[in-house]
């Protein structure tokens, strides 16, 4: 049974950890997140939930009762976006390493300065290194379906490690969309009773958690989060699968927008990639062999799936929502390439950055991209490597 | 997306625009549509001028860009008309239906637009109906009687729901909207 609504993106979100019924939550509201936090707590007061809920006076607070929550075995869960992602940063390490099981949908905002409260992935992009998965969705309907199955992948026995359910801000966040929520019930037997392997509570059992792990250890820790990271892939597909037997929709580490005979294609993550749809649609119709990888796992990256998927291309452009100053390209552009590269796919592949605090992108202007990409199979030369999609000079 | 149809509603803060946006998205949503109903987030101060937008359609909607070519402009301020430029984008097929006193006549040679335009003195109808003046329910009302984006009957039991939800805690006030609403349809005149 599932039900047809229309609703925010953040509604949705709050509706999701509705229905998972963490035992802990603990936020700090933030735009463009703060309505999650907000609708959810009123669940906490109207006992539609049996969450403990803990308001804290940070992000950083908010965090470290989370990690302490699911230290002590409860299932916890958390909400943020941009510069409260950025006041976690210390304490993000420390639950991926200390291996909790924390969802925290992150609301993607740019982040300061200049200040700006509008979409960019700036936030999450800069956490993709903290040891976190990382799923990124395509509207409200997927970000609903991301939250559900992170709580199974990530309390997976051959994971545990924390995932970011990332949501564009504004674009998805502030927008109503029709979608469907499964029932409640199938909800809670999807996601299951949460039982820690080691919870700090249990009396009987004592353990000691985040202890000085120095030479001795702390390489061998890291190297169980390595193959913990490594474990990620097979265990998105299994609850993919199972989610789809559920709810009839279907996931993979990304999908494939008529990329099968595709000679040019454009490889993004987040809300664009509806607009990219549009975009290879329209260039489908004047005979343009168009495609589009849309990323939905960025951390693990899928590298040889990706580049296997994109191997057939004469070229790509890889769409990136966040700046890294590095001059050499977005975090996306980055492990694309290299996956390319190991694979020795003759792609050429080049680099967008786009849509930073929000700016608008247009489907003509993702056309333009494709356009570019026919002149560099055309002419074969690159001009510019790394460009900056919609911006004035 | 041929069936795609694009609203754009001018509005200042404060009067309700993204309110009915996201209420014509939810009515058209129950209806069996695919919509998406969002505002444009720019500084919020109360009277500024401000967007909010309507996408409808039979078939998925995917785009997630702002709407630049609305084929339908609802404009609850009549004095926006002298600093926004609400025929920006807007076909010369396209309807717009402004709050005003004027006859749509007038308004049409004034915007200089070739479509089809509506008026509907939206404040009047929510001072008689409402007693107070929100633009925004009434203005639902004549955007329905000019473009028939969902059939009245079908709009009215829709609006009805979701103005029982809006207005759980204030119940006394969602008769008066829909007898605006009833109003402003019978009113509105092209």
């Amino acid at each position: 049974m599932s039900e047809q609504v229309a609703l925010t993106g953040n509604e949705v979100m709050s509706q999701a950890m509705r229905q998972i019924n963490p035992d802990v939550v603990a936020a700090y509201p933030i735009t463009p997140q703060t309505a999650i936090v907000q609708t959810f707590s009123q669940f906490v007061n109207d006992g539609d939930v049996d969450t403990e809920f803990v308001p804290t006076e940070s992000e950083h607070s908010a965090m470290s009762a989370t990690v302490g929550a699911s230290a002590s075995g409860a299932r916890a869960m958390t909400a943020t976006a941009a510069n409260g992602l950025a006041l976690m940063w210390e304490v993000l390490y420390i639950a991926s390493g200390t291996r909790l099981p924390i969802v925290m949908p992150v609301v993607n905002r740019a982040l300061s300065g200049p200040i700006n409260i509008h979409c960019d992935h700036s936030d999450a992009m800069g956490a993709r290194d903290s040891g976190w998965i990382q799923l990124y969705a395509e509207n409200a309907q997927e970000a609903y379906d991301n939250a559900i199955q992170a709580v199974k992948i990530s309390e997976n026995k051959d994971v545990m490690l924390p995932t970011m359910v990332n949501m564009d801000g504004f674009i998805i966040s502030h927008a109503v969309e029709n979608l469907n929520l499964l029932a409640d019930e199938d909800v809670q037997d999807f996601v299951g009773e949460y039982h820690a392997e080691n919870p700090l509570l249990d009396s009987e059992n004592p353990v000691t958690v985040g202890p000085l792990d120095l030479q001795d250890f702390y390489f061998e820790h890291k190297m169980q989060q390595a193959v913990a990271a490594e474990n990620v892939k097979d265990v998105v597909l299994e609850v993919a699968e199972e989610y789809e037997e559920l709810s009839g929709r279907e996931y993979g580490l990304f999908e494939e927008y008529k990329l099968d005979d595709a000679e040019v294609a454009v490889v993004a993550l987040g809300s664009t990639t509806g607009t990219a749809k549009t975009a290879v649609d329209n260039l489908r119709e004047n005979g343009v062999k168009a495609g589009l990888s849309k990323i939905r796992l960025y951390r693990p990256f899928p590298a040889e799936e990706i580049a296997e998927a994109l191997a057939d291309l004469e070229a790509v452009a890889v769409m990136d929502r966040a700046e890294t100053f590095s001059t050499t390209g977005g975090p996306v552009f980055a492990d694309v390439r290299a996956a390319l590269y190991d694979m020795g796919a003759d792609v050429e592949a080049v680099n967008y950055i786009y849509g930073l605090g929000g700016r608008d992108l247009k489907v003509e202007e993702i056309e333009s991209v494709y356009k570019d990409l026919e002149e560099i199979v055309e002419t074969n030369t690159v001009e510019d490597r790394v460009q900056h999609l919609g911006v004035r000079e | 997306m041929a069936s795609l149809t694009e609203v754009r509603w001018h509005g200042r803060g404060g009067q309700g625009g993204k309110t009915a946006s996201i209420l014509l998205g939810k009515v058209a949503a129950k209806s069996g549509k695919n919509i998406q109903a969002f505002p444009e987030y720019g500084p919020e101060r109360m009277g500024a001028p401000v967007l909010a937008y309507n996408r409808i359609s039979e078939d998925e909607i995917t785009l997630h860009c702002q709407v630049t070519e609305p084929s339908i402009v609802a404009v609850l301020d009549p004095t926006l008309l002298d600093v926004v430029d609400i025929t920006e984008g807007v076909p010369a097929d396209g309807t717009i239906v402004v709050n005003s006193k004027e006859d749509a006549k007038t308004i049409k040679e004034k915007l200089d637009f070739e479509g089809d335009v509506w008026t509907v003195d939206a404040y009047g109808v929510a001072e008689k109906e409402i007693g107070r003046p929100f633009p925004n329910t009434p203005m639902l009302g004549g955007l329905m009687k000019a473009t028939g984006l969902i059939e009245f009957d079908k709009f009215l039991a829709g609006i009805e729901t979701e103005l029982e939800k809006k207005f759980a805690h204030k119940p006394e006030v969602i008769e008066k909207n829909l007898a605006a609403i009833k109003r402003a349809y019978q009113e509105v005149a092209n």
